[in-house]
């Protein structure tokens, strides 16, 4: 078996501050991930899961199950209520990432994850020029050469076929796929052993869509990046995905290796699912 | 003769809490030290964050000088004096070697500043962050921890559009090794200057409620990259039409008569120093 490289235990995410009815950990007391007594949201509660080196991991699910907010706490968009994630670069894995400092957490942002922002807005600064937006992630990692950093960013947009006369412009101008392919630029330009993928695809056209999922599946090969790759999309993740975890209400109900689950579904929710897409 | 205002235009409180910021702001090198500006007879976006400063500083032996764009005699600048005139009877002058007290807005003497002498600096946007971080939390944040990317951001960008960087004034500055300041809009000619000034430099922002400092002898650095370092406007060859400066900052003006382009020291006080001098001689 390949080794770990990212370990997540027990993750938590709450909005708002619970009430002695809610508190409690008690999965009865809540509408879906919603306290009604209080008004309380469970984004996530106990999420856990491994993922292996230069594997994709799926995590699928309805809208509002939580997967967004996986990643965005993976990547200190959103400070977890409770839970550890533990990587090998930081105090060896013996240490959660959470516990890490302002200047920490930053160095692992800039090194050790690349992220695609299900919304193409928060992952790029529309109004720069594609280039700058690639070189931002370097920047913010210390490269200080102009000439090394362009030419990276040359090179990476080469190889998710943004044209080289469009590599001035602003992703404002451009493709919702296009925009994609500069956010993916963008999260392989520090070389990061792991990739967190929000909805890569969602919102392109089928044609486009295909050309993306394309790039990851070849980035995959080449890099042998790991990837968590969170898709509301079965078919997505069927085609990506080595193994895939499905989320609920916050929850993870089912687990395994992605052709099981879509042969034979166990959780009443994922059979829902994988039918749908039949 | 009796004034109708407080001595220096504010009430002592006011002043007081002023110097209070101006001596947090000393001891935190470039680091923005908000303030509850004060309202002014002039507009802000007018200099009041430097004019409440400079009120806030001056005592009844000071000597004061008011430059606003390199010239003493702007509207501006003398509406300023004016003002501080009145309300302290102090003496002002336009020599810089005569002045313990400089307020400028958008220039450094070209006359080097000595340790008994302060500059006030007036801020129009006192955030280097605010262009690529329109959210003032955020950028209390990356303070906090020291991530300058977005300044660095931006001087990139300005390279892959123009080839180099553009920033026409207001280069942002590393102050000892810590804080990111916005020099306020200075040419970058005058960045230098910064760098072990003997003169205490003050930098007041109104609108934005924000003082900071470089304090005498500290090291201010001018950011740039490995393979783009930072340049001064290129002033090679220009020499000044009136006092036959060099390596001054100038400013480009067309004869009207022949229509040709000639050059002048932008700072006017020193230019006029220079020809009496050579008057004199
Ligand atoms: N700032 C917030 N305040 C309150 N609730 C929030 C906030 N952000 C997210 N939530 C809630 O957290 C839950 C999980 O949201 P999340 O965005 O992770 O879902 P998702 O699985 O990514 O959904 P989608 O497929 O629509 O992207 C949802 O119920 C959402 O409404
Ligand atoms: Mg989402
Ligand atoms: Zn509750």
């Amino acid at each position: 078996m390949n080794k770990i490289v990212l370990q997540v235990k027990e993750l938590g995410k709450r909005f708002g501050e619970g009430c002695p009815r809610c508190s409690g950990g008690d999965p009865t007391a809540l509408e879906r991930n919603y306290c009604p007594a209080c008004g309380t949201v469970y984004a996530l509660s106990d999420v856990s899961l491994d993922l292996f080196e230069s594997e994709v991991l799926g995590i699928v699910g309805e809208s509002g199950s939580g997967k967004s907010t996986v990643l965005n706490c993976l990547y200190f968009d959103l400070e977890p209520s409770g839970g550890e994630a533990f990587i090998a670069q930081y105090k060896n894995g013996n240490e959660s990432i959470f516990s890490g400092s302002g200047q920490t957490r930053r160095y692992i942002r800039n090194h050790v994850f690349g992220k695609v922002y299900q919304n193409p807005v928060l992952g790029l600064k529309m109004k720069f020029s594609s280039l700058a937006n690639i070189a931002e992630k370097m920047i913010a990692a210390g490269n200080r050469n102009v000439g090394a950093m362009e030419n990276r960013a040359r090179e990476l947009l080469t190889h998710v076929s943004i044209p080289h006369h469009r590599m001035k412009e602003a992703p404002a101008n451009f493709s919702g796929g296009m925009q994609q392919r500069v956010q993916i630029a963008k999260a392989l330009s520090n070389n990061p052993p792991i990739l967190l993928l929000d909805e890569v695809t969602t919102g392109l056209d089928l044609s486009v869509q295909a050309r993306v999922l394309d790039l990851v599946k070849q980035i995959q090969r080449e890099l042998s990046i790991s990837m968590l790759l969170v898709s509301h999309d079965l078919g997505v993740v069927r085609m990506l995905a080595d193994r895939t975890i499905v989320m609920l209400n916050g929850r993870v109900v089912e687990r395994g290796l992605t052709d099981q689950i879509l042969e034979d579904p166990q959780h009443p929710y994922t059979q829902e699912l994988v039918y749908s897409l039949l | 003769m009796k004034s109708l205002y407080n001595y220096a235009f504010f009430d002592e409180g006011s002043k007081r809490e002023i110097r209070r910021a101006s001596l947090k702001a000393i001891a935190i090198p470039g680091y923005q030290v908000p303030f509850a500006s004060r309202e002014m007879p002039i507009a802000r976006g007018w200099g009041t964050g430097g004019l409440q400063v400079t009120l806030s500083l001056i005592g009844k032996s000071d000597v004061l000088k008011v430059i606003d764009q390199g010239a003493d005699e702007s509207v501006n600048a003398v509406n300023i004096k004016k003002l501080v005139g009145k309300t302290t009877g102090v003496e002002t002058t336009e020599e810089t070697e005569r002045a313990t007290l400089i307020q400028s807005r958008h220039r450094i003497p070209e006359t080097p500043l000595r340790e008994d002498q302060v500059l006030v600096l007036q801020v129009p946007i006192p955030e280097p962050l605010r262009f690529v971080e329109p959210s003032e939390e955020t950028t209390k944040r990356l303070h906090a921890e020291a991530d300058y990317s977005g300044a660095y951001l931006l001087l990139f960008e300005q390279i892959m559009r123009y080839g180099r960087v553009s920033t026409g004034a207001d280069h942002p500055v590393e102050v000892r090794d810590r804080y990111v300041m916005a020099p306020s809009p200075i040419p970058r000619f005058d960045n230098p200057k910064m760098d072990h000034s003997s003169a205490l430099i003050l930098l007041g922002a109104g609108r934005e409620k924000k003082i900071y400092a470089v304090p005498p002898y500290t090291r201010v650095v001018s950011l740039d990259f490995e393979d783009h370092p930072f340049e001064i406007e290129d002033v090679t060859g220009r020499v000044c039409r009136q006092c036959g400066a060099v390596d001054v900052y100038f400013d480009e003006l067309v004869d009207e008569e022949t229509g040709e382009t000639f050059f002048q020291c932008n700072d006017t006080s020193y230019c006029l120093a220079r020809m009496n001098a050579e008057a004199d001689r």
